[in-house]
């Protein structure tokens, strides 16, 4: 840090992020091989493809007709594809009590609400955990890393119990509370804030005359971007993906995979719109994840932090 | 900091006097917004996580099977599962296997292909990081292994070795017992880039590329010496994140045994404890028991996550 005693404290934060991107382009490593490189890229791109297939698969089948399905030997590739699988699903949801509307208002909106709520308070725990001094944080930490490996499917019974004394069954609080208390992001930001946020940084702006949750808004959160973002993608993810059994009984509070439950259970006439219902709930965690990763690399593709 | 308004008073008093300020001072501007900060989050985790497992714990105790009130039983439930219990014996014993061969090798390949895609461009990073992730995007990705292992001709493995003549008729994998827990293996692997995958390559970003130039200078010759004196002590906090994380997931498998090889699975090759415990409860209403389970498996894990902290420590620096 230059000048640290004439700067304000809003260009001080301006010049630490001017001065990380400046290295972007000394970009330059002299311990590469390029017998090493090729290999690699190889090794990855085999790699990537066997990881696709069953993205790759769900594509094809939701395109094949009928016929394909059945046919033998079995074709992992479509060869006359057609979009009737997509097209036939508005026929199938017509039928429904509940406009579709409004399950897809349920999911998105309780899943970018819970996603963002958690990742601030999540990252506020970790700040805290990782950078405050009074007794008794790392008894708090060891006990949230523990809590971690604990089996979830023996906690439904009692969490089930809280949740009918606390009336909160069959109410949107049943999505939105229980992520809050997931150890996940508040591990994984103590490890990152631990790791990469000097002590230096944060002293610096104290003596600015910054307070604590300052500090955290405009120096920690900058800091962390590539792990909030990572964060963001697998909170989304688990929120979009997951069904409370048995906690919403109102047609009218359940969310997008309760309702492609009922619309896929056809058997293998419909197992071709059973994918394509499929691949179309895999849009919005594919999308969070192209933002996510796109800024993560945008971002920080440069150097870390100097002391 | 300090106001030196009374320099003129004696010298002891005055400083005892400062420092119980300065003490006071640092609890206000400091401790209480980080508790203030803290607790949000141990307020829905006391709610949410820590009493359910206090819960779960007193009811291992008990005999309690969701309609009638909890019966206390002292350590029955424990010694029916060490010393009665044969399948507990024989789920332990699969648990520990896989978890054993699943878990450090899943930690390991994350980190390698973490460490291999961030030798890339951003653009390049972002395309390679999105196929490596893609299983965990779909969800249950693992029904596509169901339809490659099928037992019957439409299996696409059958279906491929069956017309070039490899085997002469479909073989049953997933109703052998030989090949089960080696397929079961392979699947988590293959399924094991989610989160610690992702969690590597955003710790990657923050080593430093000046540590690179620097390594460099001081004679780092090739890739392996830069992992070894640069990157891996850089990488700690990541790498144990991610080795508590295959802990909790390798321990804790159950669905992809189920959803594979049925429960209980031929000659009991891939029933894990969480799969037992899973048919206690749902099946059997002795939730109790299950709880007990639960607890020896949380034992289990910590014991793990013990050892695991102690083998990374031999990494630092």
């Amino acid at each position: 840090m230059t000048n640290s005693t004439t700067m304000s404290f809003g260009k001080r934060v301006k010049q630490y992020f001017q001065d990380k991107r400046g290295k972007k382009s000394a970009v330059k490593r002299y311990t590469r091989s390029t017998a090493g490189n090729i290999t690699l890229v190889l090794f990855l791109v085999l790699g990537g493809l066997f990881s696709m297939l069953p993205l790759i698969y769900c594509v094809c089948t939701s395109l094949k007709p009928l016929d394909e399905l059945l046919i033998f030997p079995p074709r992992f590739f479509v060869h006359r594809p057609t979009i009737g699988n997509y097209t036939i699903l508005p026929d199938l949801m017509a039928s429904l009590r509940v406009p579709l509307s409004r399950y897809i208002f349920n999911s998105v909106v309780i899943s970018f609400i819970t996603t963002f709520i958690y990742i601030y308070i999540a990252l506020m725990a970790a700040y805290s955990i990782s950078k405050a001094t009074f007794k008794g944080r790392k008894t708090i930490f060891w006990i949230v890393q523990f809590a971690l490996m604990f089996n979830t499917y023996t906690l439904a019974v009692p969490q089930y119990l809280i949740f009918s004394n606390l009336k909160l069954l069959d109410t949107y609080w049943i999505y939105i509370l229980p992520p809050m208390a997931s150890t996940m992001g508040v591990f994984l930001g103590k490890q990152y804030i631990e790791g990469y946020v000097p002590d230096a940084l944060l002293e610096a702006a104290k003596i600015d005359g910054a307070n604590q949750f300052k500090v955290f808004w405009s120096i920690v959160m900058p800091t962390i971007k590539p792990i909030w973002l990572t964060l963001l993608l697998f909170t989304f993810r688990d929120i979009w993906q997951t069904v409370p059994g048995g906690k919403i009984f109102s047609e009218e509070l359940k969310i997008l995979p309760q309702v492609v439950t009922q619309i896929t259970a056809g058997g293998v006439a419909r197992s071709g719109s059973a994918m394509a219902v499929t691949c179309i709930m895999m849009i919005p965690p594919i999308l969070v994840f192209l933002v996510s990763q796109s800024s993560v690399a945008e971002s920080m593709s440069s150097a870390g932090i100097k002391e | 900091m300090f106001k030196n308004k009374n320099s003129d008073v004696a010298v002891m008093p005055a400083a005892s006097k400062k420092l119980s300020k300065a003490s006071k001072d640092k609890i206000l501007t400091e401790h209480i917004p980080m508790i203030i900060m803290l607790a949000p989050f141990l307020i829905f985790f006391f709610v949410f996580t820590i009493l359910p497992i206090l819960s779960s714990i007193v009811l291992s105790f008990t005999s309690f099977d969701m309609i009638s009130s909890p019966k206390f039983i002292g350590i029955d439930n424990y010694r029916r599962m060490i010393v009665e219990d044969a399948t507990f014996g024989t789920t332990a014993r699969n648990t520990l296997v896989f978890a054993i061969i699943a878990g450090p090798l899943g930690f390991l390949l994350s980190f390698v292909l973490a460490w291999f895609v961030n030798e890339f461009e951003p653009k390049t990073r972002a395309v390679l990081s999105f196929m490596f992730y893609a299983p965990s995007l779909v969800g249950n990705a693992y029904f596509i292994w169901k339809v490659a292992f099928a037992g019957d001709s439409y299996g696409y493995i059958n279906s491929l070795l069956l017309s070039i003549g490899v085997i002469t008729e479909p073989i049953q994998y997933l109703k052998t017992e030989s090949y089960l827990m080696p397929i079961i293996i392979v699947v988590q692997l293959w399924q094991s880039m989610g989160v610690s995958f992702l969690s590597n390559i955003s710790g990657l970003q923050n080593v430093s590329r000046d540590m690179y130039e620097a390594g460099a200078i001081d004679g780092i010759r090739n890739r392996w010496q830069e992992l070894r004196y640069i990157t891996l002590p850089a990488m700690q906090p990541m790498l144990l994140f991610s080795a508590v994380m295959q802990i909790q997931a390798s321990f804790s498998a159950s669905t992809l045994m189920i959803e594979l090889a049925g429960y209980p699975s031929k000659g009991y090759a891939v029933d894990t404890i969480v799969s037992l415990m899973t048919d206690m409860a749902t099946v059997r209403y002795e939730l109790g028991y299950a709880c007990a389970m639960s607890v020896v498996l949380f034992i289990m894990m910590v014991a793990a996550r013990l050892l695991v902290g102690k083998i990374l420590k031999m990494f630092e620096k």
